[in-house]
């Protein structure tokens, strides 16, 4: 019986550090974000409504929504993708693949959106072709896109690939000698395994990319109605000093991402995928 | 150091995992406690061991009371079903741990270790971890890293378990040679009938958080005090009916049985070693319908006129099974039915016991 | 928690399989980082030697690294007592805090900045005592350090909860058993034996403090030469039109981020091990 919670109470020393911990938890996290839920909900629900349906909040969240969904659909699959490769085949240069999934854990956001711009740029050679074929990329809403899914690479894959590698193949093998063939063994025998993992880790990356700010914010061009995102609207609203209209905006956009957050986390432990 | 455990309760969400539990272990004495999983018997040994607070009733150690004592104050020993060792540690520092809280100084300590070494078996692999030994070379380890502080108690649970069946017989036998030569006062929790028989002075039956009986292993198989108990120790055949006729039918045997009413519905158990049979071509009551070889003893399976199956095991070589073979006739007597009052009280009732012809 | 051996791929469809992730993989993570090394071999070492002549760039980076090693350190261990709380404890409020430990992940960082903005700022909630008391916190190092620890609170935590689900308390009770004191078990049995999720949730930490952009843009007002991370520079210098100081400086970052993916993966590999 090898259980997580030890069964006695703890001593003195014990609720000491646990009173610790949360006083710390308090004052670094609930606190300033009591503030910002005061200061957005402050003014009453007809101010926090006419910062949020302004025509450019309105765009710039219409925004957000659209392209952190486009992500989330293209993640899903790839990402399963991935997993799969990952999990199930042995080709050289697997290792390097890996943690390549990991390198956006590691890299800043801004030196991503450095990196685009850098690649997309109008004085880069395939920015200036894209131009001369009349795509536009950077400075224009498909860079967005690239940039979020960049930046949520390894959310699904690493939700999905511990879940396929508890699979046994011998699942799989049992349903193609009654029959069934590649699309159906995915459909039926692994899919229903994997969905749950599969869900929460693409919530959690459209979650992520809601508040994306680092990597849009140089390759967007930050065109209002057309590449402003909510998180640069709230940006440009602090520096022209109006924090209220940034605290009402930031408060909607918090409050789906952690509505969003915490459908993840209840899915993962109701599964038994509890994972970080 | 004598163990005292009085009227123990304990719940877990709601759940009863430990239902009124009273029972006492004298010192020197090597207990098991038996029974079927969930039964409760490891939650005892670890309110016992102070690694579990009970919600209810009292543990003595030699006559004080040791509830309020933690875990590290008891000096208990504790061997746990996965050995949990200290994988980062060497084999001789997972057994000197205990040693080195007590602030035992190097020289002693090292000594202490390779004569626990010596005593388990584990001569060389001092230097060696958990990871590269085996199950059972693991468990020895465990065993001698709770001996090494010289508690005054020592507590397995379901310490085999995890092991082959060959391994565990070899556990078995160490475990015993060390209580003989140690001599401290051990609980250990199983659910295998036979280690109980085996290893034990004393057992003590438990089922479903309560204490069904308790004696020597001889005791125990010679007079099961409850239904339970009959069940679950040893090889029986089973009967749930009702009295008639003064009797207990089992198709067409009857055993004839005293002091109980017409219609009192009843649970009849006969012992596989309990029952007699013979051929008899020209009439007999039941039909042989197996013999299965196991080893040293023969299994024969039979059924009575009217439909119910009885089973009842010989020594190969002995002259009872002469001329029993599948289709024959026979004639069966039981020589001791334990006959247990099937009613709606919670708690276990003695049986009243019956020989028939 | 068992793991199946990957195989060599078999049939064309499964190497076509193993070549569309690749080819993926390939476009949206390789092809951006090509562009920035592309970028520093045509500019060659020259301007990026330059750099480390800019003071302002200078004092950028040497921020940035100062924060990820408060970061590191403070929440690192508390990181450790609150996986241990909330892993080992169970109290009334757990679920709370559990809930509010993974908060900062779902904050956007500009947001961020501005909720303590909102605490100390010009009327914000804490002016007035930190007037008194005569400490500076927004647009000055301590902002910069309370807005790092925000964002990075939750790695190294979840890390460590998750090994330390993984391990159980077994060891732990026994070590209790065998008379050990909390704290002689936390040392000698749980602190080995979570060392190397410990490891990996310090490097995220390290990884996501170096990255921090949003929250100390806000809440630091990167003033060169104060308030300037080296992320705050290298945005200023991309809004002053000084490209090369900005990619050179990216290149830096950059560079240190393959330190820390390299110490990532040998770490991940060595956890796996031990679990």
């Amino acid at each position: 019986m090898n259980g997580t919670h030890p069964a006695v109470a703890p001593g003195l020393g014990g609720l000491a550090v646990r009173a610790g911990v949360c006083a710390y938890v308090g004052a670094l996290v609930a606190l300033p974000l009591a503030a910002l839920l005061i200061e957005g909900l402050g003014q009453g629900a007809a101010a926090l409504w006419a910062a949020v349906s302004a025509p450019v909040a309105v765009e710039a969240l219409r925004l957000t929504l659209l392209t952190a969904g486009i992500m989330a659909l293209v993640n899903a699959v790839m990402g399963t993708a991935t997993a799969w490769v990952l999990a199930r085949y042995d080709f050289p240069g697997r290792g390097l693949l890996s943690a390549l999934v990991d390198l956006p854990f590691a890299i800043p956001t801004l030196v991503t959106g450095v990196m685009l711009v850098l690649l997309f740029g109008p004085q880069s050679p395939l920015g200036g072709w894209l131009a001369a074929e009349g795509v536009r990329v950077a400075f224009a809403a498909p860079s967005i896109v690239l940039a979020l899914l960049f930046i949520t690479v390894p959310f699904v894959v690493r939700a999905v690939e511990p879940v396929l590698m508890e699979q046994d193949p011998a699942e799989e093998e049992a349903a193609r000698t009654l029959g069934a063939g590649t699309f159906t063994v995915f459909r039926r025998v692994l899919l229903p395994p994997l969905f749950p993992a599969l869900l929460s880790g693409t919530i959690r990356s459209y979650a992520r990319a809601l508040g994306e700010f680092g990597s849009i914010v140089v390759v967007s061009g930050n065109i209002p109605y057309q590449t402003l995102t909510a998180p640069i609207y709230v940006f440009g609203e602090i520096e022209s000093g109006r924090s209220e209209v940034a605290a009402a905006v930031s408060v909607v956009l918090l409050a789906v991402a952690l509505a969003l957050s915490v459908g993840a986390r209840a899915i993962e432990r109701l599964t038994g995928t509890a994972r970080a | 150091m004598s163990i005292h455990v009085r009227n123990l309760t304990k719940r877990f969400n709601g759940f009863l995992a430990v239902d009124d539990v009273s029972l006492e272990v004298g010192t020197g004495e090597l207990v098991a406690f038996l029974g079927p999983s969930g039964s409760g018997k490891s939650t005892v040994l670890r309110i016992i061991a102070g690694l579990e607070t009970a919600d209810a009733g009292e543990v003595w150690f030699d006559g004080e009371r040791a509830d309020h004592l933690h875990a590290r104050s008891r000096g208990v020993g504790f061997v746990f079903q996965h050995y949990a060792l200290f994988r980062h540690m060497t084999v001789a520092d997972n057994i000197g741990f205990g040693l080195d809280v007590q602030g035992v100084g190097r020289q002693r300590r090292r000594q202490r270790v390779s004569d626990l070494l010596d005593l388990m078996g584990l001569q060389g692999l001092g230097e060696r971890y958990p990871g590269q030994l085996s199950g059972g070379q693991r468990q020895r380890v465990a065993l001698a890293r709770a001996l090494a502080p010289q508690p005054k108690v020592l507590l397995l649970d379901e310490p085999f378990g995890a092991v082959d069946a060959k391994v565990r017989e070899e556990l078995r036998h160490w475990l015993r040679r060390l209580h003989d030569e140690v001599h401290v006062t051990s609980i250990f929790v199983t659910h295998d009938q036979e280690e109980a028989f085996a290893v034990a002075d004393r057992v003590m039956v438990v089922n479903r958080g309560r204490l069904e009986q308790w004696g020597s292993p001889d005791e125990i198989l010679d007079n099961p005090g409850t239904e339970f108990v009959a069940r679950f120790i040893g090889e029986a055949n089973v009967y749930e009916t009702v009295i008639r006729d003064g009797a207990v039918h089992v198709g067409a045997l009857a055993i004839p049985v005293e002091g109980l009413a017409e219609g009192d519905p009843v649970v009849v158990v006969v012992r596989f070693y309990d029952l007699k049979f013979w051929r008899d071509d020209s009439g007999g009551f039941a039909t042989v319908v197996r013999t299965t070889t196991l080893g040293d003893r023969v299994k024969v399976e039979a059924v009575i006129d009217g439909g119910e199956r009885i089973f009842s095991q010989f020594p190969r070589r002995s002259s009872l099974l002469r001329g029993i073979e599948p289709g024959c006739r026979i004639h069966i007597e039981v020589t001791l039915a334990r006959v247990f009052p099937h009613l709606e009280s919670t708690r276990p009732l003695a049986p009243i016991l019956a020989r028939a012809a | 928690m068992r793991s199946y051996a990957p195989v060599r791929p078999g049939s064309i469809g499964q190497w076509l399989i193993v070549a569309v992730v690749v080819l993926y993989l390939g476009m949206i993570l390789l092809l951006p980082v090509s562009a920035i090394v592309v970028q520093a071999l045509k500019a060659g070492v020259g301007p990026l030697l330059q750099t480390f002549d800019d003071p302002a760039a200078v004092h950028g980076l040497r921020l940035s690294f100062a924060l990820a090693t408060v970061a590191m350190l403070a929440n690192g261990v508390v990181g450790v007592a609150a996986a241990l709380v909330l892993t080992r404890h169970r109290f009334l409020g757990r679920r709370l805090l559990d809930a509010l430990v993974d908060l900062p992940l779902a904050v956007s960082p500009v947001m961020t900045g501005l909720a303590f903005l909102l605490l100390f700022g010009r009327s914000g909630w804490l002016e007035s005592a930190l007037d008194a008391a005569g400490w500076k916190v927004a647009f000055a190092f301590p902002g910069l350090v309370v807005a790092t620890l925000f964002v990075t609170f939750p790695f190294t935590l979840r890390e460590v909860a998750y090994v330390l689900e993984e391990l159980g308390t077994d060891e732990e009770e026994a070590a209790a058993t065998l008379g050990a004191s909390p704290w002689h078990t936390f040392v000698r049995v749980t602190l080995p034996n979570i060392r190397y999720g410990l490891g990996y949730g310090v490097v995220l930490t390290t990884a996501r403090a170096l990255g921090e952009f949003g929250a100390v843009l806000v809440l630091g007002g990167a003033i060169s030469g104060h308030t300037q991370t080296a992320t705050t520079f290298i945005y200023n210098a991309l809004e002053e039109r000084q490209e090369p100081a900005a990619y050179s400086v990216a290149l830096v970052l950059a560079l240190a981020s393959v330190l820390v993916l390299a110490a990532l993966e040998w770490l991940k590999r060595r956890r796996r091990k031990e679990l």
